[in-house]
């Protein structure tokens, strides 16, 4: 029977049943948490979970399952892996202090590096709570995770874009101008990710094979990446397909998952298999996972959790299969979920700082659809606090207008604003490459080459006289 | 010590042709490394137009008369309409856009009290766009039926029905009143800066109430200037003629239209591009 939680304000009574109750109700306002009917009923009632929240020792979490550990794979596997070692020197707190101890000067980058195995999502979504937008930039900047495979991501003072090339009918000259545009701005060195059109084995092969022939032919030292179903991605290694890197969408609970079509064996048959074509030539990180709060709740599988607390549970998900890039695609699901640019807001600094604080390589898809109350400078409002945050990487994409998934994410010239603006710069391998193919004059101040780098001039001359495309 | 030469105010990209092979908006120059005045304000204008075609109704009676005219129906589509009442509800409650309101359910019951088996249902729903629908949705039908009469076998088809406020689960409530062995619903997807018209096209085999997403295959895209209709048509017969074969549908029933990859202006299966042309 789940313990229930009472408190008094002033003449008010309050009473929690139970913690994923209390979880819920202490979270910040947003439109999916109302929409499931787990939300605060006021603003008071909120400050109030907030309060009671802050008292709980962080042990409630080990002795208390938000879905039960008989029914959910992923509890088991926070549960049976969580590092009671780790967990020691922050053993004694209550969530309230471990917010204090978090932003203090005893939680040094390489404290909370060892302390980040005894940290369970439940903590992490708990203390997340508790804190305000500047706390969540601060102690998700102290986290470090850095994560290899053509080259290096995550390192201090460094902001890595996914150049994503997306084409509504996969048309591989249209797709190959994106990606033209893309390297000519400086993007792609967290990976060159394409949505395909289409989820089918054949289309993504032939997608993969467009992008490494790239990679090869400009020695790019950056991965390429189909963002299609892992089981189609087994089958292409299967093929002989070359395959950087497997993608898949994952959400916080194993009926989550099971919507999705896999449950953790397939993500662990899938890192193996890509591990063993041995592609990577500084690292051997081999995933890619995409979250996003709400999903859980849109797969009818959220167990009554608020969605902030189940996006924090994907990321035991993915931490135990060594990705190479987490990518929080927070405004995409919509304004039943996020309504609109101060919740995207909020969501997108709470799943960084939930992700890093836990060792995942967190990145963000700053992101929002046309049907959400959002616009571009929300956008610039969140890429600049993620900026500072040290989020491991953002999207590229052409003008911000993703023509085939339909929504508006950072640009390529986004990504170059924040580089300037906040001192950051490219992956080390990727950057040094961008200077010797003479796309930047100054790769160090930002400046880009105002002519067209000789081996991009030669390829232009290819292009078909006649474009097929219609307008 | 000498300077650099200063660059122009703004620098426009040589490799700016390039639009000529995608609407994505590259090649798009720079001041600094910002968007020029005329870029930023291209995109301010089309995201205005997106965000009003999502607000935008849509004009079932106008649908039906020219689905009638074009499709020369024995009757006439069924207008339906979900829990939403209205936009507002709709997009902060999908749970009711994917529900049929009573007056709706009580309508179907009675349509289909003859208890005949359809073998399919097609469902129109409005979804984020009623543009796309509205746009779309007879010269897809036009194809799909001229796909269905090439099969070999003969394919019985439910009223076709028309649904206001309405998300893709709906169509797995209305297949399962009308008696269809698979759904299909074609429904306005969220538009975007440069395709507020994209219909998408989603199939359930033995649709029920409740059904998640992993039960459901998806064809994207379907507009004149992304997946033509007669493209949509033929893959969605291929995922059919395979659903009716295997019983089921979703991720265990792969697309497998490509032997068949999308072809997109270059030779089939060639990955040849100017990228990597020698």
């Amino acid at each position: 029977m789940a313990k229930t939680y009472h408190t008094t304000v002033g003449n008010r009574r309050y009473r929690f049943a139970g913690l994923a109750e209390l979880m819920a109700k202490a979270t910040p306002a947003r439109a999916g948490d109302r929409l499931a009917g787990v939300m605060a009923d006021s603003a008071e009632e909120r400050v109030v979970a907030q309060m009671v929240l802050a008292e709980l020792p962080l042990t409630t979490f080990l002795n208390e399952a938000l879905v039960p550990y008989e029914e959910d794979e992923i509890t088991r596997l926070i549960i049976d892996d969580h590092d009671a070692g780790a967990f020691e020197p922050i053993r004694h707190l209550t969530v309230g202090d471990f917010r204090n101890w978090l932003l203090s000067d005893h939680a040094t980058s390489d404290v909370l590096t060892q302390v980040r195995p005894g940290i369970t999502p439940e903590m992490a979504a708990a203390v997340s709570k508790l804190m305000r937008n500047q706390d969540l930039i601060l102690v998700a900047k102290k986290c470090r995770v850095t994560t290899a495979f053509r080259n290096t991501i995550g390192l201090p003072g460094r902001l890595s874009t996914r150049l994503q090339p997306n084409h509504p009918t996969d048309d591989v000259t249209g797709i190959a101008a994106s990606i033209l545009d893309g390297l000519l701005y400086g993007s792609g060195d967290a990976v060159i990710g394409i949505n395909p059109a289409t989820d089918n084995v054949t289309q993504s092969v032939k997608l993969m094979r467009l992008m490494d022939e790239v990679i090869q032919k400009y020695q790019i030292p950056t991965q390429s990446c189909v963002l299609t179903h892992v089981t189609n991605t087994l089958e292409a290694i299967e093929q002989g397909a070359p395959v950087d890197l497997v993608f898949q969408s994952i959400g916080g609970t194993e009926a989550t998952n099971r919507s999705f079509g896999f449950d953790l064996s397939t993500l662990a048959e899938a890192e193996a298999a890509a591990q063993s074509l041995n592609r990577g030539t500084v690292g051997r990180n081999v995933m890619y996972f995409e979250t996003g709060q709400g999903s859980s709740l849109s797969a009818d599988a959220h167990h009554g959790l608020d969605q902030q607390t189940c996006e924090a549970r994907a990321y035991a998900v993915a931490r135990k299969f060594n990705p190479l890039l987490v990518n929080t695609v927070v405004g995409f699901i919509g304004p039943e979920y996020l309504f609109d640019g101060k919740e995207i807001t909020r969501a997108g600094l709470e799943d960084h700082f939930c992700g890093k604080l836990l060792g995942v390589p967190m990145g963000c898809d700053v992101c929002y659809t046309n049907h959400a109350e959002a616009d571009q400078n929300d956008m610039d409002n969140l890429l600049t606090l993620l900026g500072v945050a040290g989020c491991n990487f953002i999207m590229g994409i052409p003008g911000s207008d993703d023509i085939m998934l339909n929504y508006q994410t950072t640009s390529f010239h986004d990504a170059l604003y924040a580089r300037r603006v906040l001192g950051l710069k490219a992956a080390p391998e990727f950057e040094r490459w961008l200077e010797d193919m003479q796309i930047f004059q100054d790769v160090s101040t930002h400046r880009l080459n105002d002519q067209l780098p000789a081996a991009f001039a030669n390829s232009l001359r290819h292009l078909p006289e006649e474009p097929q495309h219609d307008r | 010590m000498t300077d650099k030469p200063l660059s122009p105010i703004v620098v426009d990209n040589p490799w700016a042709r390039l639009n000529a092979f995608t609407d994505a908006r590259i090649g798009l120059g720079r001041a600094g490394i910002s968007l020029p005045t005329s870029k930023l304000l291209a995109f301010q204008l089309a995201h205005a137009q997106a965000q009003d075609a999502v607000h935008c109704p849509l004009d079932v009676e106008a649908l039906s008369a020219e689905l009638n005219g074009a499709l020369g129906l024995t009757t006439a589509p069924i207008g339906l309409h979900s829990q939403a009442q209205d936009r507002a509800t709709y997009l902060q409650r999908p749970d009711y856009g994917r529900r049929l309101n009573d007056g709706s359910r009580e309508h179907l019951q009675q349509a289909s009290t003859s208890q005949q088996r359809h073998d399919l249902a097609v469902v129109i729903v409005d979804g984020l766009s009623a543009l796309a629908v509205q746009q779309n949705s007879a010269p897809f039908l036009n194809a799909l039926h001229q796909a269905l009469n090439d099969e070999s076998s003969d394919w019985r088809l439910a009223p076709l029905t028309i649904v206001e406020q309405g998300r893709v689960a709906i169509g797995d409530e209305i297949g399962a009143l009308l008696n269809a062995d698979a759904v299909l619903v074609m429904i306005g997807e969220r538009p975007g800066l440069s395709s507020p018209d994209s219909l998408g096209l989603y199939m359930t085999w033995a649709p029920e109430p409740g059904l998640r997403d992993d039960r459901r295959n998806c064809i994207s895209n379907v507009r004149p200037a992304g997946l033509a209709v007669e493209e949509a048509a033929r893959r969605f017969c291929l995922l059919l003629r395979e659903a009716r074969q295997r019983k089921l549908s979703g991720v265990q029933l792969k697309d497998r239209s490509e032997d068949d990859v999308l072809e997109g202006g270059s030779p089939s299966g060639s990955t040849r591009n100017f990228l990597v042309a020698d």
